[in-house]
Protein backbone atom coordinates (compact mmCIF):
# COMPACT_ATOMS: atom_id res chain seq x y z
CA UNK A 1 0.00 0.00 0.00
CA UNK A 2 1.60 3.40 -0.54
CA UNK A 3 1.85 6.58 1.34
CA UNK A 4 -0.60 9.22 0.95
CA UNK A 5 2.68 11.43 0.55
CA UNK A 6 3.47 8.92 -2.03
CA UNK A 7 0.25 9.41 -4.07
CA UNK A 8 0.58 13.04 -3.75
CA UNK A 9 4.04 13.94 -5.64
CA UNK A 10 3.05 10.77 -7.83
CA UNK A 11 -0.02 12.80 -9.08
CA UNK A 12 1.38 16.46 -8.98
CA UNK A 13 4.60 15.11 -11.07
CA UNK A 14 2.42 12.98 -13.59
CA UNK A 15 0.28 16.33 -13.99
CA UNK A 16 3.13 18.67 -14.04
CA UNK A 17 4.86 15.79 -17.22
CA UNK A 18 1.52 15.68 -18.64
CA UNK A 19 0.85 19.59 -19.22
CA UNK A 20 4.35 20.31 -20.47
CA UNK A 21 3.76 17.48 -22.74
CA UNK A 22 0.17 19.22 -23.75
CA UNK A 23 1.54 22.38 -24.12
CA UNK A 24 4.61 21.73 -26.40
CA UNK A 25 2.07 19.52 -28.81
CA UNK A 26 -0.70 22.50 -29.00
CA UNK A 27 1.81 25.73 -29.68
CA UNK A 28 3.94 22.96 -32.14
CA UNK A 29 0.64 21.96 -34.13
CA UNK A 30 -0.99 25.71 -34.08
CA UNK A 31 0.17 27.39 -36.61
CA UNK A 32 -0.70 24.67 -39.16
CA UNK A 33 -4.14 24.57 -37.35
CA UNK A 34 -4.44 28.15 -37.79
CA UNK A 35 -3.87 27.89 -41.68
CA UNK A 36 -6.34 25.07 -42.01
CA UNK A 37 -8.66 27.19 -40.71
CA UNK A 38 -7.81 29.72 -43.05
CA UNK A 39 -7.55 27.84 -46.19
CA UNK A 40 -11.71 26.43 -45.03
CA UNK A 41 -12.66 30.25 -44.91
CA UNK A 42 -11.14 31.21 -48.36
CA UNK A 43 -13.10 27.80 -49.37
CA UNK A 44 -16.10 29.00 -48.30
CA UNK A 45 -16.01 32.05 -49.59
CA UNK A 46 -15.23 30.70 -52.90
CA UNK A 47 -17.95 28.52 -52.75
CA UNK A 48 -20.38 31.41 -52.48
CA UNK A 49 -19.25 32.62 -55.85
CA UNK A 50 -19.67 28.95 -57.34
CA UNK A 51 -15.78 28.66 -57.80
CA UNK A 52 -15.00 25.21 -55.88
CA UNK A 53 -11.74 24.67 -54.68
CA UNK A 54 -9.46 21.97 -52.96
CA UNK A 55 -7.68 22.55 -49.61
CA UNK A 56 -4.17 22.77 -51.93
CA UNK A 57 -5.36 25.76 -54.27
CA UNK A 58 -8.15 27.22 -52.20
CA UNK A 59 -5.32 29.67 -51.66
CA UNK A 60 -4.47 30.75 -55.26
CA UNK A 61 -8.18 30.61 -56.13
CA UNK A 62 -8.54 33.29 -53.35
CA UNK A 63 -6.13 35.46 -54.49
CA UNK A 64 -6.98 35.54 -58.10
CA UNK A 65 -10.66 35.80 -57.80
CA UNK A 66 -11.31 37.97 -54.65
CA UNK A 67 -9.97 41.46 -56.30
CA UNK A 68 -10.93 43.47 -53.12
CA UNK A 69 -11.97 43.11 -49.71
CA UNK A 70 -13.43 46.54 -47.39
CA UNK A 71 -14.51 46.61 -44.34
CA UNK A 72 -17.81 49.12 -44.17
CA UNK A 73 -20.14 50.85 -41.11
CA UNK A 74 -23.51 50.37 -41.11
CA UNK A 75 -24.02 54.09 -43.10
CA UNK A 76 -22.01 52.75 -45.98
CA UNK A 77 -18.64 54.60 -45.36
CA UNK A 78 -15.72 52.47 -45.82
CA UNK A 79 -13.28 51.77 -42.61
CA UNK A 80 -9.88 52.59 -43.02
CA UNK A 81 -7.16 50.10 -42.25
CA UNK A 82 -9.09 47.35 -41.90
CA UNK A 83 -9.14 44.24 -43.60
CA UNK A 84 -12.38 42.20 -44.18
CA UNK A 85 -10.86 38.97 -44.14
CA UNK A 86 -9.77 39.14 -40.30
CA UNK A 87 -13.06 40.49 -39.03
CA UNK A 88 -14.86 37.80 -36.55
CA UNK A 89 -17.91 37.68 -38.12
CA UNK A 90 -19.53 35.62 -34.94
CA UNK A 91 -18.26 38.39 -32.57
CA UNK A 92 -19.25 41.17 -34.49
CA UNK A 93 -23.00 39.80 -35.17
CA UNK A 94 -23.44 39.89 -31.13
CA UNK A 95 -22.39 43.88 -31.37
CA UNK A 96 -25.78 46.08 -32.18
CA UNK A 97 -25.71 46.72 -35.49
CA UNK A 98 -24.87 50.43 -35.57
CA UNK A 99 -21.84 49.79 -34.25
CA UNK A 100 -20.64 46.54 -36.41
CA UNK A 101 -17.98 46.43 -38.58
CA UNK A 102 -19.23 44.71 -41.59
CA UNK A 103 -16.69 42.77 -44.55
CA UNK A 104 -17.39 42.68 -48.07
CA UNK A 105 -14.95 40.81 -50.18
CA UNK A 106 -15.17 41.53 -53.95
CA UNK A 107 -15.04 39.43 -56.33
CA UNK A 108 -14.76 39.57 -60.54
CA UNK A 109 -15.65 36.24 -61.97
CA UNK A 110 -14.40 35.08 -65.32
CA UNK A 111 -16.74 36.96 -67.25
CA UNK A 112 -15.62 40.03 -65.85
CA UNK A 113 -18.72 40.72 -63.55
CA UNK A 114 -18.13 42.19 -60.33
CA UNK A 115 -19.56 40.16 -57.20
CA UNK A 116 -20.15 40.97 -53.43
CA UNK A 117 -19.98 38.74 -50.84
CA UNK A 118 -21.32 39.36 -47.81
CA UNK A 119 -20.86 36.85 -44.65
CA UNK A 120 -23.02 36.16 -42.46
CA UNK A 121 -23.74 34.41 -38.58
CA UNK A 122 -26.31 33.11 -37.12
CA UNK A 123 -28.43 30.47 -34.89
CA UNK A 124 -29.45 26.98 -36.06
CA UNK A 125 -31.83 24.49 -33.62
CA UNK A 126 -28.37 22.81 -32.21
CA UNK A 127 -25.39 25.63 -32.30
CA UNK A 128 -24.31 28.31 -34.93
CA UNK A 129 -24.96 28.12 -38.61
CA UNK A 130 -23.19 30.34 -40.74
CA UNK A 131 -22.35 31.42 -44.65
CA UNK A 132 -21.32 33.58 -47.35
CA UNK A 133 -24.05 35.47 -49.93
CA UNK A 134 -23.00 36.93 -53.04
CA UNK A 135 -24.86 39.75 -55.08
CA UNK A 136 -24.39 40.57 -58.66
CA UNK A 137 -23.63 44.36 -58.90
CA UNK A 138 -27.00 45.63 -59.11
CA UNK A 139 -26.87 44.72 -55.40
CA UNK A 140 -29.72 43.32 -55.24
CA UNK A 141 -30.09 40.14 -57.27
CA UNK A 142 -27.94 37.29 -55.48
CA UNK A 143 -25.58 35.35 -57.62
CA UNK A 144 -24.73 32.37 -55.23
CA UNK A 145 -24.89 31.07 -51.95
CA UNK A 146 -23.27 28.95 -49.16
CA UNK A 147 -24.08 27.73 -45.69
CA UNK A 148 -22.38 25.08 -43.25
CA UNK A 149 -23.32 24.65 -39.82
CA UNK A 150 -22.02 23.02 -36.53
CA UNK A 151 -23.80 20.63 -35.14
CA UNK A 152 -27.20 20.21 -36.99
CA UNK A 153 -28.97 17.05 -37.41
CA UNK A 154 -27.84 15.20 -40.55
CA UNK A 155 -30.98 14.76 -42.81
CA UNK A 156 -32.39 16.93 -41.48
CA UNK A 157 -31.21 21.10 -40.81
CA UNK A 158 -27.86 19.69 -41.68
CA UNK A 159 -29.21 19.55 -45.61
CA UNK A 160 -28.56 24.04 -44.91
CA UNK A 161 -24.66 22.82 -46.09
CA UNK A 162 -26.14 20.63 -49.41
CA UNK A 163 -25.74 22.35 -52.86
CA UNK A 164 -29.12 21.78 -53.51
CA UNK A 165 -30.50 23.58 -50.50
CA UNK A 166 -28.05 26.54 -51.59
CA UNK A 167 -28.69 26.28 -55.41
CA UNK A 168 -32.25 27.90 -54.87
CA UNK A 169 -30.89 31.35 -53.72
CA UNK A 170 -29.26 32.27 -56.94
CA UNK A 171 -31.60 34.64 -58.51
CA UNK A 172 -33.61 35.71 -55.45
CA UNK A 173 -33.63 39.35 -54.99
CA UNK A 174 -33.01 41.16 -51.66
CA UNK A 175 -35.03 44.44 -52.49
CA UNK A 176 -39.00 44.55 -53.38
CA UNK A 177 -40.06 46.65 -56.48
CA UNK A 178 -40.14 49.63 -54.41
CA UNK A 179 -36.71 49.94 -52.74
CA UNK A 180 -37.72 48.11 -49.33
CA UNK A 181 -34.83 45.66 -48.18
CA UNK A 182 -37.30 42.49 -47.63
CA UNK A 183 -34.14 39.52 -47.28
CA UNK A 184 -34.81 35.89 -48.03
CA UNK A 185 -37.23 33.40 -46.33
CA UNK A 186 -36.97 29.76 -46.32
CA UNK A 187 -40.49 28.68 -46.79
CA UNK A 188 -42.22 26.23 -44.88
CA UNK A 189 -44.24 23.86 -47.26
CA UNK A 190 -42.17 25.31 -50.14
CA UNK A 191 -41.75 28.36 -51.49
CA UNK A 192 -43.51 30.06 -54.76
CA UNK A 193 -42.09 29.97 -58.05
CA UNK A 194 -43.01 33.51 -58.79
CA UNK A 195 -41.48 34.06 -55.61
CA UNK A 196 -38.39 35.57 -55.66
CA UNK A 197 -38.04 36.30 -52.02
CA UNK A 198 -38.55 32.78 -50.81
CA UNK A 199 -36.91 29.42 -51.26
CA UNK A 200 -37.73 26.16 -50.27
CA UNK A 201 -37.48 25.23 -46.42
CA UNK A 202 -35.90 22.03 -45.39
CA UNK A 203 -38.88 19.46 -44.45
CA UNK A 204 -37.63 18.66 -40.95
CA UNK A 205 -35.90 21.42 -40.29
CA UNK A 206 -37.81 23.75 -39.52
CA UNK A 207 -35.99 25.35 -36.86
CA UNK A 208 -33.17 25.49 -38.82
CA UNK A 209 -34.75 26.86 -41.51
CA UNK A 210 -36.00 29.69 -39.18
CA UNK A 211 -32.60 30.22 -37.65
CA UNK A 212 -31.26 30.90 -41.18
CA UNK A 213 -34.41 33.43 -42.24
CA UNK A 214 -33.67 35.30 -39.06
CA UNK A 215 -29.81 35.15 -39.67
CA UNK A 216 -30.24 36.88 -43.08
CA UNK A 217 -32.69 39.33 -42.23
CA UNK A 218 -30.04 40.53 -38.98
CA UNK A 219 -26.99 39.93 -40.78
CA UNK A 220 -28.19 41.66 -43.97
CA UNK A 221 -30.29 44.39 -42.82
CA UNK A 222 -26.75 46.40 -41.82
CA UNK A 223 -25.44 46.64 -45.46
CA UNK A 224 -29.06 47.78 -46.42
CA UNK A 225 -27.27 51.33 -47.03
CA UNK A 226 -24.18 50.14 -48.57
CA UNK A 227 -26.72 47.60 -51.19
CA UNK A 228 -28.55 51.26 -52.06
CA UNK A 229 -25.44 52.60 -52.99
CA UNK A 230 -25.16 52.53 -56.66
CA UNK A 231 -22.19 52.93 -58.40
CA UNK B 1 21.61 -21.32 -10.48
CA UNK B 2 21.14 -18.28 -12.64
CA UNK B 3 18.48 -16.49 -11.11
CA UNK B 4 18.09 -14.29 -15.10
CA UNK B 5 14.76 -15.38 -16.45
CA UNK B 6 15.13 -16.16 -19.43
CA UNK B 7 14.25 -13.29 -22.21
CA UNK B 8 11.12 -14.13 -24.22
CA UNK B 9 11.60 -13.41 -28.10
CA UNK B 10 9.50 -10.48 -29.51
CA UNK B 11 7.34 -12.87 -31.53
CA UNK B 12 6.71 -15.48 -30.02
CA UNK B 13 3.61 -17.68 -29.96
CA UNK B 14 2.08 -16.20 -27.11
CA UNK B 15 2.53 -12.69 -28.56
CA UNK B 16 0.85 -14.15 -32.14
CA UNK B 17 -2.17 -15.11 -29.88
CA UNK B 18 -2.40 -11.49 -28.08
CA UNK B 19 -1.83 -9.55 -31.24
CA UNK B 20 -4.57 -12.53 -33.00
CA UNK B 21 -7.36 -12.77 -30.63
CA UNK B 22 -8.66 -9.75 -30.74
CA UNK B 23 -9.18 -9.82 -34.78
CA UNK B 24 -11.16 -13.24 -34.39
CA UNK B 25 -12.18 -14.93 -30.89
CA UNK B 26 -11.56 -11.98 -28.58
CA UNK B 27 -12.73 -9.13 -31.11
CA UNK B 28 -13.58 -5.93 -29.15
CA UNK B 29 -16.94 -4.95 -31.21
CA UNK B 30 -18.41 -8.38 -31.95
CA UNK B 31 -17.23 -10.94 -29.30
CA UNK B 32 -17.13 -8.31 -26.77
CA UNK B 33 -19.37 -6.14 -27.75
CA UNK B 34 -17.43 -2.59 -26.71
CA UNK B 35 -16.99 0.40 -28.40
CA UNK B 36 -20.42 0.55 -30.18
CA UNK B 37 -21.12 3.75 -30.19
CA UNK B 38 -18.80 5.17 -31.67
CA UNK B 39 -18.85 2.41 -34.67
CA UNK B 40 -22.51 3.35 -34.98
CA UNK B 41 -21.54 6.72 -35.44
CA UNK B 42 -18.10 7.46 -37.90
CA UNK B 43 -19.75 4.88 -40.27
CA UNK B 44 -21.50 6.78 -43.05
CA UNK B 45 -18.23 7.16 -44.99
CA UNK B 46 -15.03 4.59 -45.34
CA UNK B 47 -12.45 7.29 -44.87
CA UNK B 48 -13.33 8.94 -41.39
CA UNK B 49 -13.96 5.18 -40.50
CA UNK B 50 -10.04 4.79 -41.69
CA UNK B 51 -8.89 7.08 -39.61
CA UNK B 52 -10.67 6.72 -36.53
CA UNK B 53 -9.58 2.79 -36.66
CA UNK B 54 -5.96 4.07 -37.10
CA UNK B 55 -6.93 6.93 -34.20
CA UNK B 56 -7.82 4.30 -31.63
CA UNK B 57 -5.05 1.59 -32.74
CA UNK B 58 -2.60 4.66 -31.84
CA UNK B 59 -4.51 5.31 -28.83
CA UNK B 60 -5.02 1.61 -27.13
CA UNK B 61 -1.23 0.66 -28.62
CA UNK B 62 0.32 3.38 -26.39
CA UNK B 63 -2.16 3.81 -23.79
CA UNK B 64 -1.30 -0.05 -23.24
CA UNK B 65 2.27 0.38 -23.35
CA UNK B 66 3.01 3.60 -21.02
CA UNK B 67 0.73 2.19 -18.24
CA UNK B 68 2.85 -1.29 -18.57
CA UNK B 69 5.48 0.59 -18.36
CA UNK B 70 3.98 2.64 -15.02
CA UNK B 71 1.86 -0.35 -13.72
CA UNK B 72 4.31 -1.45 -10.50
CA UNK B 73 4.67 2.39 -9.55
CA UNK B 74 1.65 3.28 -9.66
CA UNK B 75 -0.43 3.98 -6.53
CA UNK B 76 -3.61 1.39 -6.85
CA UNK B 77 -5.80 3.40 -4.91
CA UNK B 78 -5.75 6.41 -7.81
CA UNK B 79 -5.06 3.79 -10.60
CA UNK B 80 -7.94 4.73 -12.35
CA UNK B 81 -7.82 8.31 -12.77
CA UNK B 82 -3.64 7.19 -13.58
CA UNK B 83 -5.38 5.50 -16.53
CA UNK B 84 -7.87 7.84 -17.67
CA UNK B 85 -5.06 10.99 -17.40
CA UNK B 86 -2.85 8.94 -19.96
CA UNK B 87 -5.60 7.88 -22.42
CA UNK B 88 -6.74 11.82 -22.58
CA UNK B 89 -3.52 12.75 -22.94
CA UNK B 90 -2.98 10.44 -25.69
CA UNK B 91 -6.82 11.28 -27.25
CA UNK B 92 -5.89 15.12 -27.36
CA UNK B 93 -2.83 14.54 -29.04
CA UNK B 94 -4.45 12.92 -31.46
CA UNK B 95 -7.20 14.80 -31.90
CA UNK B 96 -4.18 17.72 -32.24
CA UNK B 97 -2.64 16.05 -34.79
CA UNK B 98 -5.85 15.13 -36.60
CA UNK B 99 -7.06 19.05 -37.01
CA UNK B 100 -3.07 19.85 -38.23
CA UNK B 101 -2.68 17.57 -40.84
CA UNK B 102 -6.25 16.42 -41.79
CA UNK B 103 -8.88 19.04 -40.96
CA UNK B 104 -11.34 17.83 -43.36
CA UNK B 105 -11.74 14.41 -41.50
CA UNK B 106 -11.02 16.04 -38.28
CA UNK B 107 -14.29 18.29 -38.50
CA UNK B 108 -16.37 14.91 -39.54
CA UNK B 109 -15.23 12.93 -36.49
CA UNK B 110 -15.51 15.95 -34.60
CA UNK B 111 -16.78 14.65 -31.25
CA UNK B 112 -16.27 11.28 -31.72
CA UNK B 113 -12.18 11.32 -31.21
CA UNK B 114 -13.03 13.60 -28.22
CA UNK B 115 -15.03 10.36 -27.13
CA UNK B 116 -12.00 7.65 -27.63
CA UNK B 117 -11.45 8.76 -23.83
CA UNK B 118 -14.52 7.11 -22.86
CA UNK B 119 -13.98 3.91 -25.51
CA UNK B 120 -14.33 1.07 -23.12
CA UNK B 121 -12.12 -0.93 -24.89
CA UNK B 122 -9.26 1.31 -23.62
CA UNK B 123 -10.02 1.36 -20.20
CA UNK B 124 -10.74 -2.28 -20.44
CA UNK B 125 -7.34 -3.29 -22.03
CA UNK B 126 -5.38 -1.50 -19.58
CA UNK B 127 -6.99 -2.85 -16.12
CA UNK B 128 -7.67 -6.54 -17.61
CA UNK B 129 -4.07 -6.53 -19.41
CA UNK B 130 -1.75 -3.96 -19.22
CA UNK B 131 -1.85 -3.84 -15.42
CA UNK B 132 -0.79 -7.22 -15.73
CA UNK B 133 1.62 -7.21 -17.90
CA UNK B 134 4.77 -6.52 -19.36
CA UNK B 135 5.61 -3.57 -21.94
CA UNK B 136 5.79 -5.36 -25.12
CA UNK B 137 3.04 -7.46 -25.19
CA UNK B 138 0.71 -5.13 -23.06
CA UNK B 139 2.04 -2.93 -26.62
CA UNK B 140 0.66 -6.07 -29.10
CA UNK B 141 -2.53 -6.16 -27.17
CA UNK B 142 -3.77 -3.13 -27.37
CA UNK B 143 -2.35 -2.58 -31.10
CA UNK B 144 -4.53 -5.98 -31.62
CA UNK B 145 -7.36 -4.57 -30.26
CA UNK B 146 -7.47 -1.57 -32.02
CA UNK B 147 -6.98 -3.37 -35.01
CA UNK B 148 -9.81 -5.81 -33.96
CA UNK B 149 -11.94 -2.74 -33.83
CA UNK B 150 -11.31 -0.97 -36.71
CA UNK B 151 -11.21 -4.01 -38.55
CA UNK B 152 -15.24 -4.45 -37.82
CA UNK B 153 -15.50 -0.52 -38.40
CA UNK B 154 -13.88 -0.64 -41.67
CA UNK B 155 -15.96 -3.71 -42.93
CA UNK B 156 -19.36 -1.71 -42.02
CA UNK B 157 -18.70 1.67 -43.00
CA UNK B 158 -17.58 -0.49 -46.57
CA UNK B 159 -21.00 -1.83 -46.92
CA UNK B 160 -22.60 1.37 -45.81
CA UNK B 161 -21.04 3.79 -48.10
CA UNK B 162 -20.98 1.83 -51.28
CA UNK B 163 -24.96 0.75 -50.53
CA UNK B 164 -25.64 4.16 -48.95
CA UNK B 165 -23.79 6.23 -51.76
CA UNK B 166 -22.94 4.54 -53.89
CA UNK B 167 -19.35 5.00 -53.50
CA UNK B 168 -16.00 3.97 -52.14
CA UNK B 169 -13.71 6.88 -50.31
CA UNK B 170 -15.86 9.14 -52.28
CA UNK B 171 -15.14 8.21 -55.55
CA UNK B 172 -18.21 6.70 -57.51
CA UNK B 173 -18.10 2.75 -57.79
CA UNK B 174 -21.94 2.04 -58.84
CA UNK B 175 -22.07 2.15 -62.90
CA UNK B 176 -24.50 4.99 -64.01
CA UNK B 177 -26.05 2.09 -66.03
CA UNK B 178 -27.07 0.74 -62.70
CA UNK B 179 -28.74 3.74 -62.04
CA UNK B 180 -30.89 4.12 -65.49
CA UNK B 181 -32.10 0.43 -64.99
CA UNK B 182 -33.94 1.64 -61.78
CA UNK B 183 -31.18 0.85 -59.08
CA UNK B 184 -31.48 3.58 -56.68
CA UNK B 185 -29.12 4.42 -53.14
CA UNK B 186 -30.39 3.10 -50.07
CA UNK B 187 -31.12 5.54 -47.88
CA UNK B 188 -31.77 3.53 -44.70
CA UNK B 189 -27.76 3.06 -44.85
CA UNK B 190 -26.68 6.42 -44.25
CA UNK B 191 -29.22 6.40 -40.85
CA UNK B 192 -27.39 5.13 -37.84
CA UNK B 193 -29.78 2.26 -37.06
CA UNK B 194 -28.08 0.58 -40.33
CA UNK B 195 -25.32 0.63 -38.73
CA UNK B 196 -26.73 -1.59 -35.73
CA UNK B 197 -28.15 -4.13 -38.06
CA UNK B 198 -24.80 -4.01 -40.19
CA UNK B 199 -22.86 -5.09 -37.02
CA UNK B 200 -25.51 -7.64 -36.18
CA UNK B 201 -25.35 -9.22 -39.16
CA UNK B 202 -21.49 -9.36 -38.79
CA UNK B 203 -22.06 -10.73 -35.47
CA UNK B 204 -24.42 -13.33 -36.67
CA UNK B 205 -21.67 -14.42 -39.64
CA UNK B 206 -18.96 -14.63 -37.15
CA UNK B 207 -20.57 -17.23 -34.76
CA UNK B 208 -22.22 -19.02 -37.69
CA UNK B 209 -18.43 -19.06 -38.78
CA UNK B 210 -16.70 -19.83 -35.19
CA UNK B 211 -19.31 -21.97 -33.54
CA UNK B 212 -17.15 -21.65 -30.23
CA UNK B 213 -18.75 -18.60 -29.52
CA UNK B 214 -22.12 -19.46 -29.65
CA UNK B 215 -23.45 -19.62 -25.66
CA UNK B 216 -25.14 -22.35 -24.28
Amino acid sequence: MHSNRYIFIYSTVKVIIVAILLTVVAIGLKPKQQYNIKVEKMQNILASVNILSTTKNAEELFNKYIVDQKVIDVNGNEQPNLKAFDINVEQESKVPADKRKLPIYICKTDKGETKYILPTYGKGLWGPIWGYISVNDDKNTVYGSFFDHKGETPGLGAEIATTAFQAQFAGKKLFDDNGTFVSIKAVKGGADKNDVHGVDAISGGTITSNGLTKMLMDELKPYENFLKQKN
Amino acid sequence: MSNIKEKEPLFSAKIAKTFLGPLNLNNPITVQILGICSSLAVTVQLKPALIMALSVTIVTGFSNLIISIMRNSIPSRIRIIVQLVVIATLVIIVDQALKAYVYDVSKKLSVFVGLIITNCILMGRLEAYAMANKPWPSFVDGIGNGIGYGMILVIVAFFRELLGSGKILGMSVIPDSFYQAGYENNGLMILPPMALVTIGVIIWIHRSWKKSLIEK
